[in-house]
């Protein structure tokens, strides 16, 4: 019986550890005034049906996912995304204008050159720390993209 | 605040139907005149066209000066509305502007980009000051009253709403339109371009040969 269990155990590690989030390209742009909130951005994509349940950082008071809808007639208006659910192999890009995380709430200004640890939460995967790089005011892309 | 700004642009709305009417009239005659000139097989005349851009404001520069559509006069305009509590659009609306004037080169000296808040509550002189000048040296900012901004949204046409939102801060964010308006030396429209449609580094060329073709002075 414990043989059957043990085997059982280690037939579904490897599953378990396919239940990774990459979390790739973060950055941000440096704010001008830390009063206004910032943003940031990134690519997520997970190997089974994930779920993005929180995000924090000590850069600010509350992340929170956005998109920016733009119309028809040029008119673009933010939703705010309460859970974020990541299909399997399907990458969930944040860019300039469609998803970004806003950063409400800035402790200091994102200074150009600094970076600052961005934690996200999700549902199998757990929580994922990653380094976000801060570029100019003026970046519409993390480097190397341009 | 919001009433103030609605009147605006009522009355805006009304003076647009009014003129709409007189182009429709004149559609009608001449329809009507294609018709008696024409065999009756030929397409019907299509009108088309759009609602009048006009280059005309008064609203307080960065720098605290009291400035006028016509002080801009002899420069091409590149004229962008939005607000600063904006963490994506806005900015990166801005960075593209700023963009195109590097791509100019030396053409940049007869451009000068312009960003009009719609949220003149929070975005006072001193925050246009820092926010403006984080983008690109020759860009201006430009805030006023309530009935200023309606007045100035209206005249180019951008439509712009406070949204009540109580996870912003605040309590409230804008919704508006994301164009960049392109207006010549001497305040006439030109051309309009949206952030995301094409390469800053189109945007910018299309505009040098604007510069040489039409002449900065025209």
């Amino acid at each position: 019986m414990k043989t059957i269990a043990l085997a059982a155990v280690c037939a579904a590690l490897p599953t378990l550890a396919a239940a990774d989030v990459s979390v790739t390209d973060p950055w941000a742009r440096a704010s001008i005034l830390a009063s206004r909130p910032g943003a940031a951005y990134l690519t997520l994509e997970s190997d089974i049906a994930d779920r993005l349940t929180a995000l924090e950082t000590p850069a600010a008071g509350h992340v929170m996912v956005h998109d920016t809808v733009t119309d028809a007639g040029g008119v673009s208006r933010m939703h705010h995304i309460d859970v974020l659910d990541l299909a399997p192999g399907t990458p969930v890009t944040f860019a300039p204008g469609g998803m970004h995380l806003m950063l409400m709430g800035l402790t200091g200004k994102l200074e150009e050159g600094r970076t600052f640890p961005l934690t996200l939460s999700f549902e199998h995967a757990g929580e994922i720390t990653v380094e976000v790089p801060v570029l100019s005011v003026t970046a519409t892309g993390p480097k190397g993209a341009e | 605040m919001n009433q103030t700004s609605n009147g605006y642009g009522l009355s805006c709305i009304r003076r647009g139907l009014w003129a709409l009417t007189g182009v429709a009239a004149v559609a009608l005659g001449a329809a009507f005149l294609w018709q008696a000139l024409t065999r009756p097989d030929l397409p019907a005349p299509r009108v088309t066209g759009e609602a009048a851009i006009t280059n005309a404001y008064t609203l307080t520069d960065h720098t605290g000066q009291m400035v006028t559509a016509d002080s801009f006069d002899g420069q091409w305009q590149l004229v962008f509305f939005g607000f600063t509590h904006c963490p994506d659009i806005c900015p990166t609306t801005l960075a593209y502007m700023a963009q195109v004037m590097d791509k100019l080169g030396p053409d940049a000296s007869q451009v000068t980009p312009i960003f009009i808040t719609v949220d003149p509550a929070r975005d006072t002189r001193d925050v246009m000051a820092a926010y403006v000048g984080a983008f690109h040296p020759r860009m201006v900012g430009l805030t006023g009253t309530d009935a200023q901004v309606a007045e100035a949204a209206c005249n180019f046409r951008v439509w712009y709403e406070r949204a009540e939102d109580t996870t912003a801060p605040d309590g409230y964010t804008m919704a508006h339109s994301g164009h960049i308006y392109v207006m010549a030396p001497d305040g006439r429209f030109v051309d309009v371009w949206m952030e995301g449609d094409a390469p800053a580094e189109t945007f910018a060329n299309n505009l040098s040969t604007l510069i040489q073709t039409t002449g900065s002075s025209s």
